[in-house]
């Protein structure tokens, strides 16, 4: 065993070595009014876990608040993940830590990237984005353009410099339409642009609460499937913890202490048990492990929000605890 | 691994003239896979023109950088850019993202650990009656048939959902199937004329009034109707499930009895402590990699340890070499419980990483404890003889003798 345990220095990828959590900010630029674009990288380059259009990352800032962020690059570029983060001046202060002290090489705690959002394959699409809503849209664009499928967009805004992004855009031609209530104080016929799009056509959309609300009203005449949402959600849980904690295993009288920046994993093999694990990412399930006490740290790609909201199980390749105290059984 | 386009010097790559699809090879492979990885990082073979890969790292880095090393021009030999596949792609073997990212997230989340929970209380029990009929019949036996393919074809083709008649077709899809990725050798040539009547019996199996009203296939197909895919594509994902989850997952229960039968003490270590059973299970498999080898295509100009390989370029992997690197593994070729095999490529790596895994872990687990509770001791009772396959490292038979407890 002392040889080929994942600590072992001929492991292959640096990331099966120590997990990936934590990400460097390589670069940073205002995108649109009051929006700023992240750039974030492996503090050592290498190479980021996989995603696919839709999905986001669980971005634990230096003040402790944990933030979903969706991804809005390439997911060919497997070095970095781009961000655009909206700055809410009345939020809890998540936005507001990004825009006034986040700066280029400060680092930032991750979890994911998780997709609850997936672009499913269609005959056509119609994509509908409120604002900093166009994020998780924009790398559905080129999939779907990749995929050969026909799409369109209505994209939504206060006014035309609250619209990121506008110049990639531009590129599609009529296949974008863009609709700004501060102009003419017009709301948008969404009701009409959406009875405009096939009856098969699926439906995407992302925004605020009430737009959203619009499209699935729109939609209700439509396939159960056929119209997805991705509605904005600030977690509730509390500060992803920085200090040791401690995990019990039951069945035995063994308490073991996990310090930040070692794994349960790697915390597990060290006092002696033998935890399964293949990806060492979060990614492909190997390393479920049951939990009976505590409040889990969910970083995996697995869970959705309901299973990660039952805290029953975890993935101790990458997630922690946020409890002080952490009961799992082997 | 490195993309440097325009590095000052480029070595020129070591070449091979070894065959590794020829009867020699595949039946015993092990010194070509040790030579291969003494050669360097990427070895020319010259008699297919392909570039090889056997060190662990670099196996590791290739699977899982899909953005440089694509499958959708073939897993196989084939370079499906210059000649038609034989049939329909794959929709997860044979694709890359975009098209790759619905089908693999369906059946990801169908044959996913959470899923197979209600299966396990039956499959526990369907192992143990099989060894209770086993051992009823005798204590001598061929462990190939009697467990390593019995298993399966018990429980897995039911849980797919699959109508009795017709089940002998599996077998023989899969061993031509798996032959296909290599050449056109003496394999596939035997296996060819009797394909269309598997591939037929497969493929007709693969609708969705041809599944029970409930499985794995039912699921996929249940996945068209909340639109996470479409009809067009659910039989091709029901395919995928009757070509890749048969005999794999057999020829892995016969590794990990190979090598219990030789490993006196690792077996008396599984009846003292059954939990050992999913290392053991992964452990079998790093040892004896059943899925061997997997071809990749170059995206672009790659280079790495010096060697610069074009894009559009044919690259084979060795799984079954880099799972016994001794650069990653301490004494390789033993069979070690006390080992932590995490982290073997023999399931592959990456977004590609086998989906039906937890499937064959399961499969194992049941088999081996139910095994474990009445078997004391398992050992050689012959000769075991190989099965030679292309891609897939197999038994043909397996002579055993059991003493049961008393």
């Amino acid at each position: 065993m002392p040889n080929d345990s994942p600590r072992s220095p001929v492991s292959a990828d640096p990331a099966a070595a120590s997990p990936v959590d934590r990400l460097v900010v390589a670069a940073r630029r205002v995108v649109a009014d009051q929006v700023v674009e992240l750039e974030l990288q492996r503090p050592d380059a290498g190479r980021l876990p996989d995603w696919t259009p839709g999905a986001h990352l669980d971005l634990m800032l230096p003040n402790g608040l944990t933030r979903l962020y969706s991804l809005l690059g390439d997911p060919r570029d497997a070095s970095s993940y781009r961000i655009a983060v909206q700055r809410e001046e009345h939020g809890d202060g998540g936005s507001r830590f990004v825009h006034d002290r986040l700066e280029v090489g400060d680092m930032v705690g991750f979890g994911g990237p998780r997709n609850n959002f997936r672009l499913v394959p269609a005959t056509s699409y119609a994509f509908v984005a409120g604002g900093i809503g166009i994020t998780p849209i924009l790398p559905m664009l080129r999939a779907a353009t990749v995929l050969g499928i026909d799409w369109r967009l209505l994209y939504l805004g206060r006014s035309p410099g609250a619209l990121a992004y506008l110049a990639e855009l531009a590129g599609h031609g009529d296949r974008v339409q863009l609709h700004c209530s501060g102009s003419s104080g017009a709301r948008a016929d969404i009701d009409a642009w959406i009875a405009e799009s096939p009856s098969d056509a699926k439906v995407y959309a992302c925004g605020p609460a009430g737009l959203l609300d619009a499209v699935v009203r729109a939609g209700a005449n439509r396939r159960a499937g056929w119209v997805r949402v991705e509605r904005f959600t600030a977690t509730a849980s509390g500060p992803a913890r920085a200090t040791p904690f401690a995990l019990e295993i039951a069945g035995t009288d063994r308490t073991l202490i996990v310090e930040p920046g070692t794994t349960v994993v790697e915390t597990l093999r060290i006092a002696g048990f033998d935890v399964l694990t293949s990806c060492a990412r979060g990614v492909c399930g190997t390393c479920e492990t049951e939990v009976l006490a505590g409040e889990p740290d969910h970083r995996d790609a697995l869970l959705d929000d309901a299973e990660r909201a039952r805290g029953n199980c975890f993935f101790p390749c990458v997630s922690r605890s946020r409890s002080d105290r952490l009961v799992i059984a082997l | 691994m490195t993309e440097t386009l325009h590095g000052p010097v480029h070595r020129t790559r070591p070449t091979s003239s070894a065959d590794p699809f020829s009867a020699e090879l595949l039946a015993d492979p092990h010194e070509f896979h040790e030579a291969l990885r003494e050669a360097g990082e990427v070895v020319h073979l010259e008699r297919y023109d392909v570039d090889a890969m056997g060190r662990y790292d670099t196996v590791h880095a290739a699977l899982t950088d899909w953005q440089s090393f694509e499958s959708s021009a073939g897993v196989g030999i084939s370079d499906f850019r210059r000649e038609p596949p034989w049939r329909p792609p794959s929709l997860l073997l044979e694709a890359d993202p975009p098209h790759h990212d619905a089908p693999r997230a369906v059946l990801q989340k169908i044959l996913g650990p959470r899923a197979l929970r209600a299966l396990e209380p039956q499959w526990r029990a369907d192992a143990a009656a099989l060894v209770d009929e086993v051992l009823a019949r005798g204590t001598e036996f061929d462990a190939v048939t009697e467990l390593a393919e019995a298993f399966p074809l018990r429980v897995f083709p039911d849980a797919v959902g699959l109508r009795q008649e017709g089940r002998e077709h599996l077998l023989p899809y899969g061993d031509h199937l798996f032959n296909t990725f290599g050449p056109e050798n003496f394999l596939v040539q035997h296996g060819a004329p009797s394909l269309p009547e598997h591939a037929g019996w497969v493929n007709e199996q693969c609708a969705r009034d041809a599944l029970a009203p409930t499985g794995f296939g039912a699921d996929i197909w249940a996945a068209t109707d909340r639109g996470d895919i479409t009809e067009a594509q659910a039989p091709l994902m029901v395919r995928s499930l009757l070509s890749a989850g048969v005999d794999t997952t057999i020829h892995a229960l016969g590794a990990i009895l190979a090598a219990f039968a030789r490993t006196p003490e690792a077996w008396a270590a599984l009846r003292s402590n059954p939990a050992l059973a999913r290392v053991a299970f992964d452990e079998a498999i790093r040892l004896e990699s059943p899925v061997q080898t997997f071809f990749r295509t170059t995206t672009r100009d790659v280079e790495i340890d010096g060697v610069r390989i074009p894009e559009g370029r044919k690259i084979l992997m060795f799984l079954g070499s880099a799972n016994r690197d001794p650069r990653r593994w301490s004494d390789p070729g033993r069979f070690d419980l006390h080992r932590d095999p995490s982290g073997h490529v023999g399931f592959g790596m990456g977004i590609h990483q086998c989906v039906g895994q937890h499937v064959a872990r399961l499969e194992a687990v049941a088999l081996l404890t139910a095994l474990a509770a009445r078997v004391e001791t398992i050992e050689p009772a012959g000769t075991p003889t190989r099965h030679l396959n292309n891609t897939l490292r197999a038994w043909e038979t397996l002579p055993v003798r059991l003493t049961p407890d008393r």
